[in-house]
């Protein structure tokens, strides 16, 4: 069903189940311990032998010699890998045989994620040999003997030095409205400032890990991915084989963050391995590979200028982006939120992307508007100190109603920006804060307070779904969506007990198997509104087949209590769906109402801080997110996707940042004991308020995703509540003490 | 008093002097024999023949097929592993299995399940104290034995009167803090534990 006009009132409007707070339905399961991840399929994989793959230890250059014979005698080992002997493998550009043409704009084969297919290293830990053994031991130990020399390259690793070399990316174009140079030279008002913000790294708990299996030409592959599709694709169009031969399985995904949209080695050399030794074979990254074998969130440099007049209305908006990747990586688009944020007759955006040698850059929670905000969000904040005007205020005189690029013939669908920061401010008691740095004090603690706007784009993507109604009188969803800790489970099974008028454990919800109807997966925030609405549809023809069953005019009847009823007749839907049970698909396609209304869901981010006068340690005492992000589903999923965003936001802003040793092309601090993302003693109790809102524009269940809105802009609210707190104004992410401690300009008290 | 932050960074900053340990240990080249042991695991005795270089974790997981208990480091830096050792919580990735010949070792599947969870695991529901639910195991039994630590009187880094052992919030975030969640389910998982703190008090 293509989903081209407003939806009018429909089943999910009732609220019965959708819109009310659900403990998730999987929850029993994953606190037993018996939700079973990638690597966890023991009956499934009789015999299976262990991979364990070895990375290159240098960042870029050229194998010179590769010696596997002591680890091919080694006790236990059934097989090495390396260039030399692995099978060949096909690139990005090759589709899967037999799949059709890509759409305009994908490149075919776009996942294929090829192994040892040469001497040449591109990026540390880049693959270099897989020992398989009878036991995890055996190929672990085997893996050391395995002798490699590297002819080690001079290569690009240090964005600063490169942004020079940077060019237009293919799609990243500069956006330019008015006269920005005219408008930023007679704006009464300036700032002009230049963020950066570090690598960081997605660090879900569960490692990369895939378990392969053949049954003749077919492939049986357990991983852990966000979007099942794509890792088919991937799959198979690196092993040139055609997608129908191959079934992945992500039924539990332990966290993905962004991570998980890409395959690396584990599930490709687990398919090699296993189809030439003729048995199972599982391959799980280790935690110290995982950071430069796998993709992260690049680094940026922005330069923000802002002009405006006296009353802060601003003039001129200037973002300039520089980044970095390996050829045929994306570049990372954190000018994208400030088309859209706020309003301004004269703009220049422009995002220059230069080549680097250090592993792939790649999606990680809200790429581009996560760290475009940490610099365009703190920029407003500097517009209003310099303004002398409150930085909520700033923010409102600024709001627009439409897209200020395109004009009034794009309004938003939805645009509650202003209501969540004054909803915000009056939660929150922002009237306490001095807006002189340094005023605040509680003992040698020196408290300050900040603000953010947030704002994350509303992506939505075609998805479909399979149910079926059984003679017990239970629904069962087939979808290939994926869980990754997003809530899909359960606001599935809400959605289908909506449709249906079926309490919430009469519905039974099987994800992330290729074997289902093909979904829009987790990714971009649009999951829950996208396969929703995939869900929605599939319900609604599965209404239409039991109503006709039940020979009742499909348009006047009602689903309540497990029963139809129609003009003062009601039949049990088990006794309708009978012995053999009704089943029904459905699908959803988008129209171009995205491009005929912008649309994004908007919040507000509060954080109080507390900075140690003394050492500069930065704590954070609570936090408040106030939301607008289209129907709210599951409140309660719904709030701790939020959390899970403001704290990862608040490791931005203090903590996470992959250190690169521009001499070897390497991330240092390769491990959860190095790479710091916060812990328990770093959290506290933080507040999340859902505003109500319907987006009509969006899909049929009027949602938008919150997973990404999240973390918008809450490193900014930090860094902003930093400033407050000491005067310190810290341009470079994150903000470690030593840094507030260079810059800050309140004494110390004892 | 006026203090500079040289003066208290002086007073505060002991100096480490790390002692680099060579790390280069030799690869065995002849395989090392199995041990018998026998592991109590969940009040169940468990005879194994083990690879004495098997962790006890992947004892656990690729042994006994116990895979609740769940591995995201290896390296005792995340807390997934968290299981009990007569009744004390390890990472069980910093463990040999063969250290454990004898001993009682608890899992997650031996606390609960589904339909009859323990009350540590139906709070984490309640709460939505997980989200991806990988690192929860780990979070559960080290909440478990957590409290118990707080019962027995064991002070933390957080704890201002060593006589005085007592729950507080702020004790249930220093001592979990060696259980990470990058969901960051940590108010929910906080509100978790008070609740069954409080249900036990």
């Amino acid at each position: 069903m293509k989903f081209e006009s407003p939806a009018g009132r429909n089943p999910i409007d009732q609220g019965r189940v959708v819109g009310v707070a659900q403990p998730r339905i999987d929850g029993p399961l994953k606190v037993s311990g018996l939700a079973p991840y990638s690597h966890e399929y023991h009956a499934e994989a009789p015999g299976v032998a262990y991979g364990v793959m070895l990375g290159a230890g240098i960042g870029k250059g050229r194998i010179t010699a590769i010696d596997t014979s002591a680890a091919e005698a080694a006790p236990g080992v059934l097989l090495v890998l390396t260039y030399k002997n692995a099978p060949r493998q096909f690139d990005i550009g090759h589709a899967p045989p037999g799949s059709p043409a890509p759409k305009k704009g994908e490149k075919p084969g776009r996942h294929n994620a090829p192994q040892l297919q040469g001497p040449a290293i591109k990026h540390f830990d880049q693959s270099v040999a897989l020992v398989v053994a009878e036991s995890f031991e055996q190929a672990r130990a085997a893996a050391q003997l395995v002798h490699v020399s590297y002819a080690a390259a001079p290569g690009k690793f240090d964005l600063a030095a490169e942004k020079q070399h940077g060019t237009v990316p293919e799609d990243a174009p500069d956006s330019v409205v008015g006269d920005f140079d005219a408008a930023f030279a007679a704006a009464p008002t300036t700032v002009d400032v230049t963020y950066t913000t570090p690598d960081q790294a997605h660090s879900m708990m569960e490692p990369q890990a895939s378990m392969a299996r053949w049954d003749g030409d077919t492939l049986t592959l357990w991983t852990s991915h966000q979007i099942v599709h794509w890792a088919v694709d991937g799959v198979a169009g690196t092993l040139g084989i055609p997608t129908d031969k191959v079934r992945v399985i992500s039924a539990y995904v332990g966290g993905g963050f962004g991570s998980k949209l890409m395959i690396y080695g584990d599930p490709i050399l687990a398919a090699l391995a296993a189809r030439q030794l003729g048995r199972p074979v599982k391959v799980a990254l280790t935690r110290p590979q995982i950071y430069n074998h796998t993709s992260h969130r690049p680094a940026t440099i922005q330069r923000l200028r802002l002009g405006a007049d006296s009353n802060g209305k601003l003039l001129a908006i200037g973002h300039d982006v520089w980044c970095g990747n390996q050829p045929g990586g994306e570049p990372e688009k954190a000018a994208d939120q400030t088309k859209l944020l706020y309003a301004g007759a004269n703009r220049l955006l422009r995002t220059r992307q230069t080549l680097l040698d250090l592993p792939l850059g790649a999606s990680m929670r809200a790429p581009g508007e996560a760290v475009g905000l940490l610099a365009l969000e703190c920029a407003m904040d500097e517009l209003a100190e310099k303004l002398g005007i409150d930085p909520i205020e700033l923010r409102i005189r600024n709001d627009t109603r439409y897209d200020p690029e395109k004009g009034p013939e794009r309004p938003f669908s939805t645009r509650q920006l202003v209501e969540c920061l004054r909803t915000g401010a009056e939660r929150f008691g922002w009237s306490r804060r001095d807006p002189v740095p340094g005023k605040v004090r509680d003992g040698r603690w020196l408290i300050g307070y900040g603000v953010a706007a947030a704002i994350r784009n509303n992506l939505t993507v075609a998805s479909g779904a399979r149910v079926r109604l059984g003679g017990d009188g239970v629904l069962t969803i087939q979808t290939q969506m994926t869980d990754i800790g997003t809530g899909s489970y359960t606001i599935l099974a809400q959605i289908g007990a909506e449709m249906l008028g079926l309490p919430i454990d009469k519905v039974r919800v099987e994800l992330g198997d290729s074997s289902f109807p093909q979904a829009a997966g987790s990714g971009g925030s649009w999951g829950a509104n996208s396969s929703g609405a995939g869900l929605f549809y599939a319900c609604r023809n599965l209404r239409d087949a039991i109503a006709a069953k039940a020979g009742y005019n499909s348009t006047d009847v009602q689903f309540a209590d497990g029963r139809i009823s129609a003009n003062g007749h009601s039949r049990s839907l088990a006794e309708i769906a009978g012995h053999d049970g009704i089943a029904a698909e459905g699908k959803v396609e988008f129209g171009d109402l995205t491009k005929q209304y912008a649309q994004a869901a908007f919040g507000a981010h509060f954080a109080e801080v507390a900075v140690d006068s003394i050492t500069c340690e930065v704590r954070v005492r609570r936090m408040l997110s106030v939301c607008a992000a289209g129907r709210i589903i599951n409140p309660q999923t719904a709030r701790s996707q939020c959390l899970g965003g403001m704290a990862m936001g608040i490791g931005a802003a203090l903590m996470e940042d992959q250190i690169v040793d521009t001499r070897f092309g390497y991330f240092v601090n390769h491990d959860l004991a190095e790479y710091h993302v916060p812990v328990h003693a770093d959290i506290p109790d933080m507040e999340v308020i859902f505003l109500d809102e319907l987006d009509d524009k969006s899909s049929p269940i009027k949602a938008k995703g919150v997973g990404e809105l999240g973390i918008c802009g809450v490193g900014a609210a930090v860094a902003n509540a930093v400033h407050n707190a000491t005067g310190a104004r810290i341009r470079d992410y994150p903000l470690t003490l030593d840094r507030i401690m260079a810059k800050i300009t309140v004494p110390a008290v004892a | 008093m006026p203090v500079t932050r040289r003066d208290a960074m002086m007073i505060g900053g002991a100096a480490v002097a790390a002692a680099a340990t060579g790390g280069n240990a030799a690869v065995p080249h002849q395989p090392p024999a199995p041990v018998a042991i026998t592991l109590r695991v969940n009040g169940k005795a468990r005879r194994l023949s083990i690879d004495p270089r098997v962790t006890l974790l992947d004892a656990l997981r690729e042994h006994l097929h116990l895979t609740g208990t769940k591995k995201g480091c290896d390296h005792g830096q995340c807390g997934a592993c968290t299981v009990t050792v007569e009744g004390r919580r390890i990472n069980s990735c910093l463990s040999l299995a063969v250290m454990h010949h004898g001993d009682a070792i608890g899992t997650i599947e031996g606390l609960g399940r589904p339909g009859a969870l323990h009350p540590m695991q139906a709070a984490f529901v309640a709460h939505d104290g997980f989200q991806c639910g990988y690192c929860t195991p780990g979070q559960i039994c080290s909440a478990v034995a957590m409290l118990a630590e707080i019962r027995a009187g064991i002070p933390s880094h957080v704890t201002d009167d060593l006589m005085q052992v007592a729950f507080s919030d702020a004790e249930v975030r220093e001592r979990m803090s060696g259980n990470i969640c990058r969901c960051a389910a940590y108010p929910n998982i906080v509100a978790a534990i008070r609740d069954v703190q409080e249900a036990g008090a």
